[in-house]
């Protein structure tokens, strides 16, 4: 066995209007080159003007990575030739990002890991080719798109470890708004860097670049373990070296050996003068930042009782989690408000394939609707039944309940001769019940079917062992 | 030969119309272009959007490594050459919209790389002076067309010299303001932390005029600097008594040119009998001293950095997106093959030099180094800064050279003389080259160069050197009456 250490790149689109150095619009279109603009195709004379939101937005991010922020943002460019690159040089930073040594908390099976944060910078996206036999296609849609990469340090052991972060790292995208995160639409890519070794010191390493799905990182940790191991195993010493993930043979190929690196002339970006950051500008952005899904975890075990498993459904989504702490804020307990957003709820939103915001579900009505049940008023199954209506029909629990004629009977004067009657009928039920036979269901089940449902259960149960206890 | 004021009153007093004032200048940059070669396009039809400036009909040239929409922009490059831009670089827009009419676009160096007006791909650009002598360049058809009276201004650019140099070398007036007075958005990048935009005309005010169009703010280019909301042609008369100048005794101490020639001892005659007037102009004038090693480190520190940025700064130009696309089995000998015929044999040499000098193994003694001493020039310039409010020094150590001179480019003439005005591209400072009279029947011309962001004073100070001097309005066919 070797210790494994993993380091991630990963690179992120920015959710802006327009693109990190033009007008043009920065959105996703089927139609290739719709949204393009002199100045992503490196037309002769054009000049970058920086995307103020991206920029706002970078910088969001950093400080929600705990990284350290400039005083001075600047821009270098990075030179290479290649099609997807239209001025042939991308515009990205390294001499001052918007952040640098940085953490980010995750727990992977109960246990917290501080992932570190190398830098986080702002570049610019290349567009996207389609190679054929004899031709490629290109399409600048998503030239110049603004990109955060995200680099860890070599501080993650597994590809648990690994997709865990980047969950974790999605979730911050999410909650903060900076990105959608979409690795269906290629938002999101990561490039793995992963080395063994028998002690403590770092072993060669190799790079993977460019996985677009948590899955395929997963798979491509996987068969590289394996082809390192396979390697040192055999005596063997790996080579530093680029490859590249097939995700059909789940293999990694060699892309290019370290003798091929390209030399990317890395110099500071002379159109994009220093940007002074201001405290005043840092503390607006961090006023911004809401509690992340791992300190919301934390709080809801810790201060609400909650168990990991339900902390982390209900954070998983930021608009439930921020709806589930109104409703607590309510008046409501977090357990059965918890209970009621993690099955009811988000059962329902799952079946419609609705968001929270979609449907008509008032934080008051779900309080009330909570209420009524704990005050015994309606029958948990009757809660269910009016739930959907006040989803559909947007119309108060309490009203419903008058409506559809659901009031409880927790009468005992009226419940007592329906069980009365009930066992008279049935006497020998009654002595397989003494016998130890489970018939104490069948009788509930009767007088819920003879009270359509509208007797109190529990109620219900106590008169019945009453009832037979006087026999 | 008239300036923009007196066409000005002429367009008011209809004594003439902006179609006229174009119809003369297209005639005029015909009859010249086969012996002067100035212009790589002259306009067929004029376009003409009305406006109440002063340059408001008035015909001009523009450089032709200028975004102009719809009309051909070459940057004088064979990779350029059926290069037509979809989009209009600022200060032609603003030109555009200041009712100036656009005569033609003018030869340049092969993309503003060189000084000779001979690198072009329409062929080089000859001297109004003298058909056997250069201009000088690189915005050799901008200088060409005004010392031709062809146009009373043009629009150039200038990365080392390249406005400065051929005014004086044509007899015109050639003014780069500071770095980011003018938007750059539009012009093809050379070295863009040097490239400045920048105006030739016959006097100090015409050249006040038109910066004053062209100057300003500019949302497309972020090293832009903020308007100042003045006038530079108000200030031009400004009382400048007391106002003190100096120049560098290493640049112009004739006893560091007792090999030159007659010809370089002339010019710094002249010159000293210019600081001599410039004394009784009120003036006051000193000499300075600064490192000779420094000032010999200027054209190495330039050409480093300059073609560094160069390389970089021309990758677009691949034939993949516009461009003569290149022949080749896959992508990177398709843009290969483009960049090998696309170029002249001079740039590729700029462009490896500049790909050397980027390399990680070399950047730091190369690069790195060479924007240390252009900082440490800065730092210098602006001590004297403190103190004075403007250097002057010679523009040239001669007059324009001719088209077989061998020049050597180690020797003390041309690593200082001639190259000393880069360093106003080093710290962006405001610098304006104005006649200072004629050697062996050929224009020379005074330098002087202001602090950053006195471009209002700078151009005072040239106005009130070119009353007492008293060379306004050169062109060779007036001259010779």
């Amino acid at each position: 066995m070797y210790n494994v250490t993993i380091g991630l790149e990963v690179h992120c689109e920015i959710n802006t209007n327009s693109k990190n150095f033009s007008w043009a619009k920065n959105s996703y279109s089927e139609y290739p080159n719709e949204n393009i603009d002199t100045v992503d195709l490196g037309f002769p004379g054009v000049l970058p003007v920086l995307n103020k939101e991206a920029f706002r937005k970078s910088l969001m991010m950093a400080l929600a990575l705990n990284c350290k922020t400039p005083d001075v943002v600047m821009f270098d460019r990075k030179n290479y030739y290649y099609p997807d690159l239209p001025k042939g040089y991308q515009i990205t930073q390294m001499t001052k990002p918007v952040g640098i040594d940085g953490y980010v908390m995750i727990n992977v099976d109960g246990k917290d890991i501080k992932v570190g944060i190398h830098d986080i910078h702002l570049e610019e996206d290349t567009a996207s080719m389609e190679h054929f036999s004899d031709y490629s296609l290109l399409d600048y849609n998503r030239a110049g798109v603004p990109l955060l990469e995200t680099v860890t340090t070599p501080s993650l052991h597994s590809a648990d470890e690994a997709i865990t972060f980047l969950e974790t790292l999605k979730g911050i995208f999410l909650y903060t708004g900076v990105s959608e995160a979409r690795t269906d639409r290629g938002e999101m890519r990561v490039d793995v860097n992963i080395s063994l070794s028998k002690d403590d010191t770092l072993g060669t390493r190799t790079e993977m670049k460019n996985i677009n799905s948590f899955n395929n990182v997963r798979l491509a940790i996987e068969s590289e373990i394996k082809r390192q191991t396979e390697i040192l195993d055999s005596g063997k010493i790996v080579e530093q070296e680029t490859r590249r993930f097939d995700e059909k043979q789940l293999k990694t190929y060699l892309m290019r050996s370290k003798a091929d690196a390209i030399d990317y002339k890395y110099y500071i970006e002379p159109n994009i003068p220093p940007i002074k950051i201001s405290d005043e500008y840092i503390n607006s952005i961090k006023k911004e930042i809401p509690m992340l899904q791992f300190d919301r975890v934390n709080k809801y075990m810790n201060e609400l009782g909650l168990s990991r498993y339900d902390a982390e459904i209900l954070v998983h989504d930021k608009q439930i989690s921020d709806y589930f702490e109104r409703v607590i804020s309510m008046g409501v307990d977090a357990k059965s408000a918890s209970n009621w957003i993690t099955t009811t709820v988000m059962g329902y939103l799952n079946k419609e394939n609705k968001k929270i915001s979609d449907i008509c579900l008032k934080e008051e009505y779900l309080v009330e609707l909570i209420k009524l049940v704990q005050d015994g008023k309606i029958s948990s199954k009757q809660s269910k039944q009016i739930f959907e209506h006040v989803v559909t029909e947007n119309k108060r629990p309490k009203d419903l309940v008058k409506s559809l004629g659901m009031t409880q009977i927790t009468d005992e004067n009226v419940i007592r001769p329906i069980v009365i009657k009930l066992l008279d009928d049935y006497p020998n039920l009654i002595e397989d019940h003494k016998k130890g036979k489970n018939t104490f269901d069948f009788f509930v089940g009767q007088v819920m079917k003879q009270t359509r449902g509208q007797a109190n259960p529990s109620i219900t149960a106590n008169i019945i062992k009453e009832e037979i206890e006087k026999r | 030969m008239k300036s923009i004021m007196d066409l000005r009153n002429d367009l008011d007093n209809n004594k003439t119309t902006h179609t006229d004032l174009f119809n003369e200048a297209i005639l005029k940059a015909h009859k010249y272009q086969d012996e002067f070669n100035s212009f790589v396009t002259i306009m067929d039809n004029m376009y003409y959007t009305k406006s109440d400036t002063l340059i408001d009909g008035i015909p001009y040239a523009l450089k032709d490594n200028f975004s102009t929409k719809g009309i051909l922009t070459t940057a004088s490059s064979n990779i350029l050459k059926d290069y037509i831009p979809v989009y209009d670089a600022t200060v032609y827009k603003k030109l555009k919209d200041a009712g100036a009419v656009l005569v033609g676009k003018t030869v340049l160096d092969e993309l503003a790389m060189g000084g000779t007006g001979t690198t072009g791909h329409t062929g080089s650009v000859k001297n109004p002076w003298d058909p056997s002598r250069q201009i000088g360049g690189s915005s050799s058809g901008s200088a060409a067309s005004v010392a031709l009276g062809i146009v009373p201004f043009s629009i150039g650019s200038d990365t080392g010299d390249s406005i400065r140099k051929p005014a004086a070398f044509g007899g015109v007036v050639g003014f780069k303001p500071t770095y980011g007075r003018i938007s750059r958005y539009g012009l093809f990048a050379f070295a863009s932390s040097l490239d400045h935009v920048g105006v030739f005309a016959r006097n100090v005010k015409d050249t006040a005029i038109v910066t004053d169009i062209i100057k300003g703010k500019d949302e497309r280019d972020m090293t832009s600097l903020p308007d100042e909301n003045i006038n530079y042609v108000d200030n031009l008369d400004n009382d400048i008594k007391g106002k003190k100048l100096f120049y560098i005794k290493e640049v112009v101490d004739l006893n560091l040119y007792k090999d030159a020639g007659e010809e370089t001892i002339s010019v710094l005659n002249k010159f000293y009998e210019t600081v001599e007037k410039c004394k009784k102009l009120g003036f006051e004038v000193d000499e300075v001293s600064v490192d000779e090693k420094l000032l010999k480190a200027i054209y190495p520190s330039y050409m480093t950095i300059s073609c560094a940025e160069a390389t970089s700064n021309n990758s677009n130009l691949t034939g993949i997106i516009f461009g003569p696309r290149g022949e080749g089995k896959n992508i990177n000998e398709i843009m290969f093959d483009a960049r090998t015929k696309g170029f002249s044999e001079l740039i590729k040499r700029r462009f490896i030099q500049g790909s050397y000098i980027l390399q990680r193994e070399n950047q730091e003694r190369l690069f790195k180094n060479a924007q240390r001493l252009r900082r440490i020039i800065v730092d210098k310039m602006n001590e004297f800064y403190e103190k004075y409010d403007a250097m002057i020094l010679p523009a040239s150590g001669g007059i324009a050279p001719k088209f077989d001179s061998e020049i050597d480019r180690m020797s003390d003439r041309y690593l200082i003389l001639e190259n000393h005005m880069a360093i106003a591209n080093f710290g962006g400072f405001p610098s304006i080259t104005i006649p200072n009279g004629m050697v062996n029947n050929m224009p020379i011309g005074l330098n002087i160069t202001g602090a950053c962001f006195k471009d209002s004073l700078t151009l005072n100070i040239a106005n009130k050197i070119e009353e007492e001097l008293g060379y306004k309005n050169l062109i060779k066919e007036e001259y010779d009456v």
